[in-house]
């Protein structure tokens, strides 16, 4: 027992002490002030943070929705969740080739958009963000819908025998009560959309200081400049590890009390 | 009754209104009926065994789970259509249901919240705080009082919002035994004060002697019995009603 | 919630069981078959078991036949290919993964290989050159390597550090083209795709892979192409598991066999 639960945290942790032992920390400096590592940085913190946002004022809601349709009729509910749940478990490059074949512009909807707008998303900055929203969407929901499961209802019916309208009842009272599962909602969103490769290379694909994100640079200086994807790549880390001690530090204590 | 303070109103009762409820609600396979008056100033307890749909009547009264037919009136004003915002019924749940991240302060100035700033709010709840012997404990979250503490937060909070009726749903069960007798002397003094039309829920009969002035007894969804506790000793109509006053305080 | 996880989580191991089945049954095929020729000095005795080719990923309809090829002669062998982007193979066999025969698009991966004295040197065995490939029906008008600097065009290219995109940056170089690429993308079959898809207007890839694509995409020649030639190296590797069959499957590629395959499927001689 103590014995795999060794092992489980070896496999989690050795690789990661592995890239910091193998990191050029030497050129470290001047690696990370190429313009192409910079570029990438700078896209893949813009795009996570407006797919973060995004997940925000779409997710929460959904999140309602998902809880509140634990009343719901059997094939709607599952159907709801089994929505949500799909692209969780699905292989980031599926979803990069749905997000394709709807978007493209051959796809489903893309046709349309190009013929009457003339807007086209591959390939563009935007895509990037979409793929994102696409995979990261649903760590928020499942965070949030988690919160207000665990909320307890009836403060929301004492909220209203106090005079509080349903909007008030839910900026007053639900929206605090789940601010923790937002707030780590957000932060595994944040971190999921930084690390997103698959459906962004399938979908957004790659053009310096466009869609070429930190993962994708890595992954691409890997076959040619080992020290530079391993720079890019302690990078990510340092970012995703950043985040986290930050929101820990700034919103957990706060909303627990 | 100026804006500018205020504060508690003490002894108003003649002026308040009453309560009128005759309501049929079903609850999964449960259906309950009942017809009643709650004057001001005179509480009326609802008194009955666990499962007796007591707190699904209170919660319909509040509305908060819809009624299948009747009407609920205060005063000249029908409300069975009103959501529970607009009632101005307060409830004193049954473990009090205090808003877990907001301070005392906040969960007294609620209310007032609703309607205005958060600044006036917290100033119209100060004489709250005082009179209900809370401002020590102002600046403290709900998950740092004590049960009796927690009570009297929760009596504050429906209170400050200015109801015209109070419900009163197992108001004592959330207390340790031995607090309850001490507990249930401030509250039946508070409830005076209120003066309003109170109905409180127990299956106590302490609680029904202390807090009210007359007993309604629901079984099973049907009122088998109304009076005093003097009048049901008399004559008491069912097999609870005699148990229920054989027992001794506080057995539950 | 958990039942519709497991629900998902079944489907996704039913998934994989279904690859890995498909996978070892592609490799076994062609081994029923009796070997033909015997007197065929291609033919030697080799270790039986299964050999990793890693391949370019321009190679891949080339190989698939090629490996089919070798294992009617040689029926105790199973031929499983590797197929990716040169550098990021070299990569992986410089990093340690268990390969035994390694077949590059170009000869700077190669020379990493060999750099790292995991081969014994490399023989060229093919040629290959760029030319432009767009959706069928060629939508947008695409009529020569100029087309590429037009912005509002949707354009893919390989990206620099793979041999397709250091053929196609030297091929624009020397045609004094500024193309005005969309996406750079790892390896050459991912640009094919895109085109395939309709979703890129043009894209510059090998010949080959121009003809293996079928009917979904056109190519257009370009005559300057011809100057740039990529040339496709192939080495046994010193570590391989199976050392005979890996140097029996290179000298059969590089046979005449090997040469006509290959001719078949566009690739020039070395």
């Amino acid at each position: 027992m103590a014995l795999l639960a060794g092992v489980g945290l070896a496999v989690l942790v050795l690789p990661l002490v592995a890239l910091v032992v193998r990191a050029p920390w030497g050129e470290l400096g001047a690696l990370l002030a190429r313009e192409s590592v910079l570029e990438a940085l700078v896209l893949s913190l813009g795009t996570a943070i407006v797919a973060t946002g995004a997940c925000l004022v779409l997710g929460v809601p959904l999140a309602v929705l998902l809880a509140r349709a634990a009343s719901w009729p059997a094939p709607g509910r599952r159907l709801l969740r089994a929505a949500v749940t799909v692209p969780l478990v699905l292989p980031p490059v599926v979803g990069g080739i749905a997000l394709l074949l709807l978007l493209g512009r051959r796809g489903v909807l893309g046709g349309a958009l190009a013929d009457l707008f003339g807007i086209t998303v591959p390939f563009t900055t935007g895509a990037v963000v979409l793929a994102q929203v696409f995979v990261a969407l649903p760590f928020l929901v499942f965070a949030v819908e988690g919160a207000l499961r665990s909320a307890d209802r009836r403060t929301e019916l004492a909220a209203a025998t106090l005079g509080a309208s349903r909007w008030q009842v839910f900026r007053h009272v639900t929206l605090p009560l789940v601010a923790p599962g937002v707030a780590a909602g957000a932060v595994l969103c944040f971190t999921r959309a930084l690390g997103e490769f698959g459906a962004t290379i399938t979908f957004a694909g790659s053009l310096p200081g466009v869609t070429r994100t930190l993962p994708i640079a890595s992954y691409l200086a890997m076959q040619t400049d080992p020290d530079e994807a391993i720079a890019l790549a302690l990078l990510l880390l340092a970012v995703s590890v950043g985040v986290l001690l930050l929101l820990r530090d700034r919103w957990l204590p706060g909303v627990r009390g | 009754m100026t804006a500018a303070t205020p504060a508690p109103r003490p002894g108003r009762s003649d002026a308040r209104p009453a309560l009128h409820a005759e309501v049929t609600v079903t609850r999964g396979s449960h259906r309950v009926e009942a017809a009643f008056d709650a004057l001001p100033g005179h509480p009326l307890a609802v008194i009955g065994p666990n499962g007796a749909g007591k707190s699904t009547l209170l919660a319909a009264i509040a509305g908060l789970v819809p009624i299948d037919a009747g009407r609920v009136r205060i005063g000249s004003r029908d409300v069975d259509r009103l959501p529970p915002e607009r009632r101005r019924i307060g409830v004193l749940f049954q473990d009090y249901v205090l808003f877990p991240h907001l301070t005392v302060r906040d969960n007294v100035a609620f209310a007032a919240r609703m309607r205005g700033s958060r600044h006036a709010a917290r100033s119209a709840a100060e004489p709250w705080l005082a009179r209900y012997g809370l401002a020590e404990l102002a600046e403290r979250l709900p998950g740092e009082l004590s049960g009796g503490q927690s009570q009297r937060v929760a009596l504050a909070r429906a209170l400050a919002a200015e109801p015209e009726v109070l419900l009163l749903d197992e108001p004592m069960s959330a207390l340790d035994v031995e607090l309850r007798h001490e507990m249930r002397a401030e509250l039946a003094a508070h409830v005076r004060e209120f003066g309003g039309a109170t109905v409180v829920v127990t299956h106590s009969r302490a609680d029904a002697a202390t807090l009210a002035d007359h007993v309604l007894v629901l079984e099973s969804g049907r009122v088998t019995q109304r009076g005093t506790l003097d009048e049901l000793a008399a004559a008491p109509a069912t097999p609870y009603v005699r148990r229920m006053l054989a027992r001794p305080d506080d057995a539950d | 919630m958990l039942r519709s996880r497991v629900a998902a989580v079944v489907l996704a191991a039913a998934g994989l069981a279904g690859l890995t089945a498909c996978a070892g049954g592609s490799g076994g095929s062609g081994t029923s078959a009796e070997p033909s020729g015997s007197a065929d000095p291609t033919v030697v005795a080799v270790e039986s078991g299964t050999i990793t080719v890693f391949a370019a990923a321009s190679l891949a309809e080339a190989f698939e036949e090629l490996a089919d090829r070798f294992e009617e002669r040689h029926p105790e062998v199973d031929v499983v290919l590797n197929l990716g982007g040169s550098a990021a193979l070299a990569q992986q066999i410089v990093a340690g993964a268990p390969a035994d025969v390694f077949a590059a698009a170009a000869e700077p991966p190669m020379a990493r290989v060999v750099d790292a004295a995991l081969a014994d040197g490399a023989a060229v065995f093919a040629t290959n050159t760029l030319e432009l490939v767009v959706p069928a029906g060629n939508p947008a008008g695409i009529t020569g390597l100029a087309d590429l600097a037009r912005d509002e065009l949707r354009i893919a290219l390989c990206d620099e550090s793979v041999p397709c995109g250091a053929a196609a940056a030297s091929l624009l170089d020397a045609e004094g083209v500024d193309a005005a690429p969309d996406t750079l993308e790892s390896d050459v079959k991912a640009v094919l795709t895109k085109v395939a898809l309709g979703e890129v207007d043009a894209g510059l890839v090998y010949v080959t892979d121009v003809r293996a694509a079928g009917d979904a995409v056109e190519g257009v020649e370009v005559p300057a192409a011809a100057s740039v030639v990529n040339r496709y190296p192939i080495a046994d590797l010193v570590d391989a598991p199976h050392p005979a069959a890996a140097a029996a499957f290179r000298d059969f590629v590089t046979g005449r066999e090997g040469r006509d395959v290959l001719e078949r499927f566009g690739f020039g001689a070395p």
